[in-house]
């Protein structure tokens, strides 16, 4: 349940809980030592008070003087103690035979009584003061008792007359403990009340960039566009790293899907190419057969008319679909002049007509240094099919844009026109045959342009845009 | 010596007085320092620990007596007592017990009057718990608080009642001390220390209506006969001048509106000359207790 909560609230929960453990842990620490320390002190102050008792009560024991061994005992007693803790609850001041010399609660422990005579705790302190050392101030805690005692040997020329025994309540410094802890507690508090917005604060921001990292990957691999600009951290610590390599694998991705799409388009388009040239074979076989015969009738034929004028209809049909075959039916020959500077001047005039019937203006950025070592009628077929397509589909009184460039080795062509862009459904099918979306033209330009960039192993491309779509066509040449 | 002084005294009082009240009148004290000082030794006979009231009381007793007075307090009664007997100090409050026992060596001066009469009684006091006590012989082989051992009330009177009980007065109780104060003898039995105490009833009665706190955690259980009240004394070879102008001092106090002051504080009517035979009974129950 927990482990599947949100980073977003997992690291700042995490955190707090560090924080609070850390002041939890430090305010233990602090009060077991402020424990510690009270306690010394009071040890401390009950021996030295013992110590002097046990000195002072000496004269009055040895005297037997009863009622000043009581004043003794009374102004050792503090009426408005500053230290409660400090006050023994009980001062016994004993002979040796452990009988009460006087002590500070007499109702309690009468003169010559003995305290063992209560029985438990006194019993105990006797058996405990038995044991030890006679000269010894000792602490004694007779366990399972309230009570813990300081005892001080009462010794005069190294005699013991007794003890002065002073009794402190194990409980007695409870409340100033309490007090000590509720102290730590406040300040723990507001320590925490301080630390733990920023503690959140930081937290948050620690987490922040995985959950945005987290966010992105969810949208991968439908949404790969939105994945690639999603706001990833940048720094260079390990979700830097991470958010890096997300990065490079959605860039990765992408082109991977654009391959495929791409190889999926060429095959098709091979596939179809392999057919119609198939068929073109069988059509063109039979077709010049046919075309021949005609021939040989009109040159020795019978003058029929009739038979004349249907002859004449047949060839006309039959060149025409042998033109049409012949146009499906690309063939790059190898004997061919060089492209030329001027090829592209003539192409320009023969699109002039088409140009000013739609008031498309033609532009032609960079130019040829000098023949380009390409079949100068294919290159010609490239751009004017490319050129047709272009001012055909610019807006009226709109512009096409024709890029020519050679960088020694490859021409670049590019013809753009500012027309409407070709939607998606349509880019798949572009290139085959008899897809064009228009009603004017046979729909074989562009399968023409690319069949021959294909053969002669250049690269054909459009991009698509609103305003600008743009076909590049690429040709290496020089190298075998 | 006795007749001496009460004769002499009689006529030197007159002129005394005349000269006192000279003095009382006059603006500007005398140089004292050209009379010794008068040394009077106190004892816990009186609430003797109001060191304010001592102050007042000295101050008054200069005035009148026209030289500084130095009071001298110690311990306990013997040392006074010793103090008077050697000479070293001309006057001392003490109890009528020391007095008897030592009426050779000292002049009987003045015997306080208390309710009416020269009198006090020693009280034997129980703690205010203690409700069953009802007289002395039930506290056998308790704890017992005595205030001196040369007070009549507080230590010669419960043993001459053992003696006469037919009791060994030393062993009676299981544990017997000594406060050197009958204040203290009343504070003992009221925290419980002791189980049972002797003391002068006069300072029980005086305390009970000063500080009724001290006295309301005891209990009288006895109050023995008449004793001659605690007397001023002299020592033997006092001038007859010192002594009968001190005597005439104390006597005439009640007429000095300060002096009547005093004496309402320390509860007392005045004081009257007395006579040795006051102190009889104290004498006889020293005599009995000595002998037993």
């Amino acid at each position: 349940m927990l482990d599947d909560l949100s980073l977003r609230w997992k690291i700042p929960l995490r955190v707090l809980g560090a924080v609070i453990g850390t002041a939890l842990a430090v305010t233990a620490a602090l009060v077991t030592r402020e424990y510690d320390g009270m306690r010394q002190n009071l040890e401390g102050h009950a021996k030295s008070l013992a110590r002097v008792m046990a000195n002072t009560l000496v004269g009055p024991v040895l005297h037997d003087d009863i009622w000043r061994a009581w004043e003794i005992l009374q102004s050792a007693r503090d009426p408005v103690a500053v230290a409660p803790e400090l006050q023994a609850d009980i001062v016994l001041v004993t002979d040796a035979d452990f009988r009460v010399f006087v002590s500070s609660r007499p109702r309690e422990f009468p003169i010559g009584s003995s305290p063992a005579s209560r029985g438990g705790t006194y019993t105990r302190l006797r058996a405990a003061l038995m044991q030890g050392e006679a000269g010894e101030q000792r602490i004694i805690d007779p366990g399972e008792s309230p009570q813990y005692f300081v005892m001080s040997p009462l010794v005069a020329d190294g005699v013991a007359l007794g003890h002065v025994i002073l009794g402190y309540s194990k409980i007695s410094f409870l409340p100033r403990f309490l007090d000590l802890v509720g102290q730590a507690a406040l300040v723990t508090l507001l320590v925490l009340i301080v630390i733990m917005p920023v503690s959140w604060f930081w937290a948050r921001r620690t987490g922040a960039p995985l959950i945005a990292l987290a966010g992105a990957m969810r949208r991968v691999p439908g949404e790969l566009e939105s994945a690639r600009l999603a706001e990833l951290p940048r720094n260079r610590d390990e979700i830097g790293q991470l958010g890096d390599a997300f990065r490079r694998m959605v860039v990765e991705l992408k082109e991977k899907q654009e391959l495929e799409s791409r190889m999926l388009v060429s095959e098709r388009l091979a596939a179809v190419g392999r057919l119609a040239a198939g068929i073109a074979h069988e059509i063109n076989n039979p077709l010049g057969g046919m075309l021949t015969a005609i021939k040989t009738y009109q040159r020795h034929g019978q003058a029929d008319p009739l038979a004349g004028q249907t002859m004449s209809l047949l060839e006309r049909g039959l060149s025409q679909i042998r033109n049409t075959v012949g146009a499906l039916l690309v063939e790059t020959k190898t004997q061919d002049r060089p492209f030329d500077p001027s090829d592209i001047d003539d192409l320009l005039i023969l699109v002039e007509a088409e140009a000013q019937a739609r008031a498309v203006h033609v532009d032609v950025e960079g130019a040829l240094d000098g023949p380009v070592p390409l079949p100068a009628t294919l290159l010609r077929q490239i751009l004017l099919n490319l050129l047709l397509n272009a001012i055909a589909a610019a807006e009226l009184s709109g512009r096409v844009r024709v890029g020519i460039s050679d960088n020694g080795g490859r021409l670049r062509l590019s013809v753009c026109n500012d027309g409407q862009h070709i939607p998606d459904a349509q880019m798949a099918y572009l290139f085959e045959p008899f897809a064009s979306g228009r009603e004017k033209g046979h729909g074989l330009g562009l399968w023409v342009v690319y069949q021959i960039v294909h053969q002669l192993n250049g690269g054909l491309s459009v991009e698509s845009e609103p305003d600008c779509t743009t076909f590049k066509a690429e040709v290496p040449y020089g190298t075998k | 010596m006795k007749t001496i002084a009460a004769n002499g005294g009689h006529t030197m009082r007159r002129r005394f007085l005349r000269a006192s009240l000279a003095l009382a009148t006059s603006p500007i004290l005398p140089a004292r320092s050209a009379n010794p000082p008068l040394h009077i030794g106190l004892t816990p006979v009186f609430l003797d620990d109001q060191v304010r009231f001592l102050a007042r009381l000295r101050a008054w007793l200069e005035r009148r007596l026209d030289r500084p007075v130095v009071f001298v307090q110690r311990g306990n009664y013997r040392e006074v007592l010793d103090l008077v007997r050697g000479g070293k100090i001309d006057f001392a409050w003490v109890c009528g017990y020391p007095y008897v026992r030592y009426q050779r060596e000292l002049l009987l001066v003045a015997v306080p009057v208390w309710r009416g009469r020269p009198v006090y009684q020693s009280y034997l006091i129980v703690p205010a718990g203690d409700r069953k006590t009802t007289n002395l012989l039930e506290l056998r082989d308790k704890v017992f608080a005595y205030s001196d051992p040369d007070s009549n009330s507080g230590f010669l009177y419960p043993q001459y009642r053992l003696v006469m009980a037919g009791e060994n007065a030393a062993t009676f109780f299981s544990r017997t001390f000594f406060t050197w104060a009958h204040r203290k003898v009343i504070e003992a039995v009221g925290v419980g220390l002791a189980d049972g105490g002797a003391v002068d009833g006069y300072v029980w009665a005086t305390l009970a209506e000063i500080n009724p706190r001290i006295t309301g955690t005891t209990r009288v259980v006895e109050r023995s006969s008449d004793f001659g009240h605690t007397p001023f004394v002299a020592r033997r070879d006092i001038s007859t001048a010192e002594f009968d102008r001190f005597r005439a001092l104390l006597i005439d106090m009640p007429a000095d509106p300060e002096g009547a002051q005093l004496l309402h504080e320390l509860r007392l009517d005045g004081f009257v000359a007395g006579t040795p035979a006051m102190f009889d009974g104290i004498a006889r129950m020293a005599a009995r207790v000595g002998r037993a």
